[in-house]
């Protein structure tokens, strides 16, 4: 068990900007509302999967939207208490505890305000181990977890309640509902019992985020190269170190996309990478060949201070290193490569493990 | 005839100008009641020019003496909250994001009530005339009278602000009133922010501003006065008075408009060296280019819009270190012409390296003889080092721009910088801030989202010029001397329907300029 106290959940929010890959949203707003939370109502338990018992019923939450409207028109706090206390209420079971859904971004701290105004613990496990754009893309869709029931609550007291025959039926609903909403709702899914989560989710991502935020708040004291502190925290490989020369954007189908252009330094002089991005940062190509991609996470990180870069941030100048780090297993498998892998991204490119191209 | 000031934390600089000409300039200490300091500047000016004072057109004033307030929690006064969005945004209140010593010392009181809209301008929920009356009645009866409006989407709809705002006046006839809506974007933790802290210095503005108008009516000055904006352009004193966060981080973005008068160029980097930092930043169609991040003031979070720059500690009091070389980030400052070598001090400063490579002459040179020129000339490499990286980062694309050096460190830069197509050191560099002050614009700006399944593009962007532009001219511009120098379209994620949000800025010559 470990505890969330304001500290750690600015280390939180801090590693889980690392493992947004570029996206994910800025946990600003989210970190506020579990810091307010955390002050009114105490420090929130964390617990192991192992720590739990295997009939426990946990029900993730999270916010779904537009990053622009979250930063105008924040939640009430009532409305996603709504949206757990629904899915709970729908299935009848009393619910043991929450969990997060994406440990990248926003949604790594979300969770936490629920934990603390309803004095539940968080379980240390997520669906992603990273950031991704769609609902269906987390471990729980391969283990055939139904994202359903599903609530979507607002503000105003509304709750939307869905059952779907597949978790791409639920992203095409939840999305035109959010839209409803006003472009933001909140949000509880992907009911499960600690029993099937051991199989299904990705243990451990929490403190790893947190983990990871804490060694840069370190290096950033000690002034130790703060690049390498983090690919160590991660346990990555250093890809690359340039500038970054050119940033193409266009908007397909309600997501940004694009490419950015940089220039090699140091050991890399002479070298050309190309980073695409859809939200998140998705593929790597040194001079026309495919080096990194999906489902592994790459990282954008300043030179001088090791900050993640976000994919809405990046800009002609910058110095980066890009850093790449393995993805879970459980992504590696051909189920997880057809649901998240280069090909789904529009990538055409078979996908080849991190380590065996820089291990 | 113009005359431009410059009320820093240190020095009041002034410049007298003939429309393109510098005619006089000083820089005298800034005083502790600014109005002082003022004076001593202008009787210094317009003794060295002869100056006959009604031949002035305009004075223009550029202060950071509210963003001092700000940061020393000085002059504030206790001022409440009024948020309209109820039941949304209920898990973060007014405030909640701001360092505790200065939400106390304002008394950190905030209402929430229904009210607000969406992205696409429906309503959260519907005003509540009584519910405003009652907490109007509270506030009243608590004393207050400083007062901040916020509505949720209220750059998309600003009615419910204007609604609160006259009902707030009925109950509570002195009200000093600020709607978000007027001095901030989308965002509203920011925007709300913003608005709070405009109106907790609201009477030091008015009596700030009082002071100005004495300083000029004691030198028999008549001419209409304006104080410049975080965006370079300007305000009446009137309009400054109530809008004083308006004029936060003007004083970099004055220096860039100097810079950009005194070079002739309206696109550039500048790189302005003081005397323990580097700021550089860019120049866009004569204007800085503005930061996409939020920025802290005072420890709060705010959406302004202030000129992108990117500082590192080099400037010309910095502390060279030996072995290995380092220059900075710790300086002597304004200390220099104690402490430097050459002026007679026992520390090797930036402004000592130059001296030794006979490349600048200040002070006494023959005190820096035994620093070695070798070892100067490769101190004098570091620094083009930092400063090339730090231009480099600010570029916009590779090809190689001008770059104009302001600020009292600019001997620092003797060589061409690689990368930059120029290298241009104007005259009177040291006073471009007191410059940009005198030959600043007025101008107005339209920032909210579109709907493009319900009109065109074009017809978006000529809505948002128009809006940009009507403000730019309630501002006192002329309206055949707008034009518009900024536009910039951002489409929302996740929103089907082409939401987009889009950003103009418009600027014109003052009337009678």
């Amino acid at each position: 068990m470990r505890i969330i106290d304001e500290n750690t959940l600015e280390d939180l929010a801090l590693g889980a900007a690392v493992l947004g890959t570029g996206g994910g949203g800025d946990p600003y707003i989210g970190k506020l509302m579990a810091r307010q939370a955390i002050r009114d109502y105490g420090p929130v338990e964390m617990y192991t999967l192992d720590e739990l018992a295997d009939d426990d019923l946990i029900v993730p939450t999270a916010m779904m939207g537009a990053p622009t409207v979250m930063l105008e028109k924040m939640p009430n706090g009532d409305d996603i208490i709504n949206a757990f206390e629904s899915v709970g209420k729908y299935i009848g079971k009393p619910i043991k505890a929450t969990m997060s859904i994406e440990a990248g971004g926003l949604n790594s701290v979300v969770p936490i305000y629920v934990a603390a105004r309803k004095r539940i613990p968080l379980v240390d496990c997520d669906g992603m181990g990273r950031a991704f754009p769609e609902i269906q893309m987390v471990t729980h869709t391969l283990f055939g977890i139904s994202a359903t029931p599903m609530a979507m609550s607002d503000e105003r007291g509304n709750t939307v309640l869905m059952e779907t025959i597949n978790n791409n039926w639920t992203e095409t609903f939840a999305r035109s509902i959010t839209v409803n909403m006003g472009a933001m709702a909140m949000i509880a899914l992907y009911a499960a019992t600690v029993g099937q989560l051991k199989q299904a989710a990705i243990p451990g991502t929490m403190s790893y985020a947190m983990d990871i935020g804490k060694v840069i708040q370190k290096a950033r004291v000690q002034e130790d190269d703060p690049v390498n502190t983090v690919r160590e925290a991660v346990g990555g490989y250093l890809v690359f170190k340039g500038k970054i020369g050119d940033v193409q954007r266009r908007t397909e189908g309600g997501f940004a996309k694009g490419d950015a252009f940089i220039d090699g330094i140091d050991a890399y002089s002479g070298q050309k990478l190309q980073l695409s991005f859809q939200n998140e940062h998705l593929a790597v190509r040194i001079d026309g060949e495919y080096r990194v991609t999906v489902p592994d996470l790459i990282a954008l990180l300043d030179v001088d201070t090791g900050e993640p870069i976000t994919t809405e941030s990046m800009r002609y100048g910058f110095r980066v290193a890009v850093i790449a780090f393995p993805s879970n297993e459980k992504w590696r498998t051909p189920e997880g490569i057809a649901l998240v892998g280069p090909r789904y991204f529009g990538y055409d490119v078979d996908f080849v493990p991190v380590e065996e191209r820089f291990g | 005839m113009k005359i431009g000031i410059d009320v820093g934390g240190t020095n009041t600089d002034a410049v007298l100008m003939d429309g393109r000409t510098v005619v006089a300039w000083t820089k005298s200490p800034t005083t502790s009641d600014v109005t002082s300091g003022i004076i001593s500047a202008l009787k210094t000016i317009i003794a060295d020019a002869n100056l006959d004072v009604a031949q002035v057109d305009g004075v223009m004033i550029g202060t950071t003496h509210f963003t001092n307030a700000v940061v020393e929690r000085k002059h504030l006064q206790p001022t409440a909250c009024i948020r309209l969005g109820l039941p949304a945004t209920v898990c973060l209140p007014p405030m909640v994001d701001w360092p505790d010593d200065l939400r106390e010392e304002i008394g950190g009181h905030y209402y929430l009530a229904h009210g607000g809209h969406e992205f696409d301008g429906r309503e959260i929920s519907p005003f509540n005339e009584e519910e405003i009356r009652q907490i109007a009645q509270q506030i009243k009866d608590q004393g207050i009278t400083a007062i901040a409006i916020s509505s949720v989407f209220s750059p998309v709809n600003t009615i419910f602000e204007t609604q609160t705002a006259d009902i707030v006046r009925e109950v509570i006839p002195d009200a000093n009133i600020t709607l978000s809506s007027e001095i901030g974007r989308i965002g509203l933790l920011e925007r709300e922010n913003a608005a709070i802290m405009n109106s907790c210095l609201r009477e030091l503005a008015g009596r700030t501003v009082n002071g100005f108008k004495n300083a000029l009516a004691e030198m028999n000055i008549t001419a209409p006065f304006f104080i410049s904006q975080n965006d370079g352009t300007l305000m009446n004193a009137d309009f400054a008075a109530e809008y004083p966060v308006l004029t936060f981080a003007s004083g970099p973005t004055n220096s860039m408009r100097g810079a950009a008068f005194l070079s002739g160029l309206k696109d550039a980097i500048v790189v302005d060296v003081g005397g323990t930092t580097t700021d550089v930043g860019v120049l866009q169609n004569g204007f800085p280019r503005v930061a996409a991040l939020a920025v802290d003031i005072g420890g709060v979070r705010t959406n302004f819009r202030m000129p992108d720059t990117y500082s590192i500690g080099l400037g010309g009091g910095s502390l060279v270190e030996r072995d290995p070389i380092k220059v900075g980030p710790r300086s002597v400052g304004y200390e220099i012409t104690e402490k430097a070598l050459v002026f007679g001090g026992d520390i090797l400063t930036a402004t000592d390296i130059l001296v030794a490579t006979g490349k600048a002459d200040v002070g006494d040179a023959a005190k820096v003889a035994s620093v070695g020129k070798d070892f100067a000339s490769q101190v004098e490499a570091e620094i083009m080092d930092m400063t090339t990286i730090a231009v480099d980062r600010m570029k916009t694309s590779a090809t190689p721009v001008p770059v104009v050096v302001v600020g009292g460190g600019s001997i620092l830069i003797q060589k061409d910088i690689p990368g930059s197509s120029e290298l241009i050191k104007p005259s009177h560099f040291s006073v471009a801030n007191a410059i940009g002050a005198a030959i600043a614009q007025v101008g107005g700006e339209c920032d909210r989202i579109f709907s493009l399944a319900e009109m065109s593009r074009d017809e978006a962007l000529d809505q948002a010029k128009k809006e940009a532009s009507d403000r730019a001219i309630a501002a006192g511009a002329t309206p055949e001397s707008i034009e518009i120098v900024d536009v910039e379209e951002v489409p929302l994620a996740y929103l089907p329907g082409n939401a987009t949000r889009i950003m103009v800025k418009a600027v014109g010559d003052l009337k009678g300029s």
